[in-house]
């Protein structure tokens, strides 16, 4: 520290008097430097980007590098037990299965970074589907799909209503809700144990329909890519017009070539089958408008505000009942929409559907990407990576026949404990880093 | 100094059930002057206080700003006037960083969207002009010193552009050297022409910042004084009731004729 402002000692009135120290003063805070010394700055290039991801993972700042790595683990394990998991059609049957409780646990993802739990969205799901197929039979298709949609959009803001108004924990108000529409599902489907889909239904072109010519896959691949390093570079540019720290030129390339990769890969993987799947299309859709909602408008901002803290948000005058109840019925609304997936994927609406290990899916997707179960910290992307991981392990299974809930439960459960494990170390770390 | 004070309230009574916390109490703040509001617990410091953040509505009394009466009724009001308060818990959100904490209900957009580099921009000036030093304004809040929190803090009460700053025990829970930072940074807020309400039990501090000491006692104004030719003494002697008695008649008597 090279200024130690001296507080005076109020021994003599004179030298109390602060006056003759602003003069003084004025030239010493124009000597201070910018940047505090104590900061370790960042060098640039490839080398600087190493030594700050090294001190990331050293103080607990992992977010999404577990699931990666577990993701790889996976496929190599998977690979070497039966000699043809890294295939282009386990990546469409992976794909059709995960986009309905991915979509699920992009609502779960909302709810979390409140640092809440949505414990109904599984018999949400299955509702919105018994409501879609109840209705479908007498009424226009796409009615009875956005009617179906609403309903989960109600039950959401219902069950935010009750925990922000009334107060009760959200984990008791969802686990009600958790049976109650699951009891209520059983009650609309009526006698009827499932109703298959309409044909015709667009509900049954969300898995069903795909792309199949070859230049949608790859178009859309192209697109995504050319988008992000557009976005990357354009943000880049302001901030080094403004005069604050960017990312170099060099690590944009590098991000948007390890996304390019990636990305024409899982195209040309879905060429070799049917082409690119509709559902995926939808799921990246909803990803991307979540994630602009969380990152870049005051709504998102808000609610990792409230995330973070209840006193600090309502004194910023946030309206934390409303944030509560809107994302309630943002959890409810994805809920509903997961579920016509699933009942897509399934041939129709359903008596058990969204039921069983559905819930613990969707929440566990949602933790194993990286969302901290403690509030305040998690992006959407970790819907699309957790459900990646599950539905990979669940694939893996189903190819070595062993798809009986026993194993896939008793799999699922262990990843779950390991992806909150690894949450709350990696929070504990961060505390003794000083960085939660 | 300017002639009009900025905030002036005049006679303020308030009362909480079968308590009278505030009996006629008068305070004047000017452009660029430090007022500090000391008392004993109970004196209802944290009340007047409350009655300028909007947070209690005065029962009977004039709040007057640059010479206009005023309501406050809603924290939303004084807000409004330009009056901006730190609360001793400081409330910053821990997970989210210093920009995003200084903009916290007041963000930065441009056509619906977060203009991030902007507030970025306006958060390193705003800490600049204050001389504040922190590692970067991109980290979360949780990985700062409890000093840098509370400039932070203040900091953040300065984004809306206010004419009044209140400070609640800014310097409580701070060390030698964080204490010395805030301090400057209050000297600073004085020399941007401010106006600045800080209640402190730590006589040191007031000393070392104050222009004016205005002290509460049982709800009740019990003297305001100008902290250059005041001691140390009277202050507590005011603080505690212990001003009206006969031995503290005579010393000022003795007093003046030394002088």
């Amino acid at each position: 520290m090279s200024k130690t402002p001296q507080t005076p000692q109020p021994v003599s009135d004179e030298a109390a008097v602060p006056e003759p120290r602003t003069g003084e003063e004025a030239p010493a805070a124009g000597a201070i430097p910018a940047v505090d010394p104590r900061l370790l700055v960042r060098e640039q290039g490839l080398k600087g980007y190493v030594d700050e991801f090294k001190r990331k993972i050293r103080s607990g700042e992992i977010g999404s590098l577990p699931v990666v790595v577990g993701l790889i683990v996976i496929g190599i394990v998977f690979q070497a037990l039966t000699g043809n998991f890294i295939t282009s059609y386990n990546l469409d049957q992976i794909t059709l299965y995960a986009v309905g409780p991915g979509i699920m646990a992009v609502g779960i993802v909302f709810v979390l970074l409140l640092g809440e739990i949505d414990l109904a969205v599984g018999s949400v799901a299955g509702l919105a589907g018994a409501v879609w197929g109840v209705l479908g039979t007498d009424m226009p298709d796409g009615l009875a799909i956005i009617l179906g949609i609403l309903s989960g959009t109600l039950i959401g803001a219902f069950h935010g209503l009750v925990f922000a108004k009334i107060g009760v924990p959200a984990f008791v108000v969802t686990l009600a809700g958790f049976l109650g529409w699951a009891g209520l599902q059983t009650w609309v489907m009526g006698d009827r144990s499932t109703i298959p889909t309409p044909i015709g239904s667009f509900v049954g072109d969300l898995t069903k329909y795909y792309f199949s010519d070859v230049a949608a896959a790859y178009g859309l691949a192209v697109f995504v890519v050319a988008a992000f390093y557009l976005a990357q570079l354009r943000d880049s540019r302001r901030r080094k017009a403004a005069g604050l720290p960017h990312r170099p030129q060099s690590e944009i390339i590098l991000r948007t070539a390890v996304l390019a990769v990636l990305v024409l890969v899982a195209a040309y993987g879905f060429n070799q089958e049917q082409g690119l799947p509709l559902s995926l299309v939808i799921f990246l859709v909803i990803l991307l408008v979540t994630d602009f909602v969380l990152r870049r408008t005051t709504y998102g901002r808000q609610v990792f505000a409230v995330g973070g803290g209840i006193e600090a948000a309502r004194r910023a005058g946030i309206n934390v009942s409303w944030i509560r109840i809107s994302v309630f019925m943002i959890s409810g609304t994805m809920g509903a929409i997961g579920g016509l997936f699933l009942a897509s994927a399934t041939g129709g609406a359903d008596r058990s559907l969204g039921g069983g290990n559905q819930l613990m899916m969707c929440i566990a997707a949602a933790v194993i990407g990286g969302t901290s179960l403690f509030g305040g910290r998690g992006k959407v992307w970790s819907a699309l990576l957790g459900i990646l991981v599950i539905q990979s392990i669940v694939q893996g299974l189903n190819q070595m026949n062993l798809s009986s809930n026993a194993i896939q439960y008793m799999i699922t459960g262990a990843v779950l404990l390991i992806a909150v494990i690894i949450d709350s170390v990696s929070r504990r770390t961060q505390k003794t880093a000083g960085r939660a | 100094m300017s002639q009009t004070p900025v905030l002036a309230l005049r006679g303020i009574f308030k009362r909480f059930g079968a308590v009278q916390v505030l009996s006629g109490v008068d305070l004047e703040v000017h452009a660029g002057e430090v007022v500090a509001l000391v008392g004993d617990n109970g004196a209802g410091k944290s009340t007047l206080v409350k009655t300028i953040a909007g947070v209690h509505p005065i029962d009977e009394g004039v709040i007057e700003w640059e010479g206009e009466p005023v309501e406050i009724n809603r924290p939303h009001d004084s807000q409004n006037l330009g009056v901006a308060t730190v609360y001793q818990d400081l409330a910053l959100c821990d997970n989210l960083d210093v920009v995003a904490n200084l903009f916290l209900g007041r963000e930065i957009k441009k056509g619906g969207v977060l203009d991030e580099v902007a507030m970025e921009k306006r958060a390193k000036d705003l800490l600049s002009t204050l001389s504040i030093r922190i590692p970067s304004v991109r980290i979360p809040v949780a990985a700062l010193s409890g000093g840098q929190r509370q400039v932070v803090a203040i900091a953040r009460a300065l984004v809306g552009n206010p004419k009044i700053v209140i400070l609640d025990e800014p310097t409580a829970a701070l060390g030698v050297e964080q204490t010395a930072q805030v301090l400057d940074l209050v000297e600073r807020l004085r020399e941007q022409g401010l106006g600045v309400i800080l209640i402190s039990h730590n006589m040191a501090d007031v000393k070392a910042v104050a222009d004016t000491v205005a002290v509460l006692r049982l709800g009740r104004n019990n003297g305001t004084f100008p902290v250059a030719t005041t001691t140390h003494e009277e202050i507590i002697a005011a603080i505690t009731g212990a001003t009206d008695n006969a031995v503290t008649r005579r010393q000022a008597r003795n007093a003046e004729v030394a002088k």
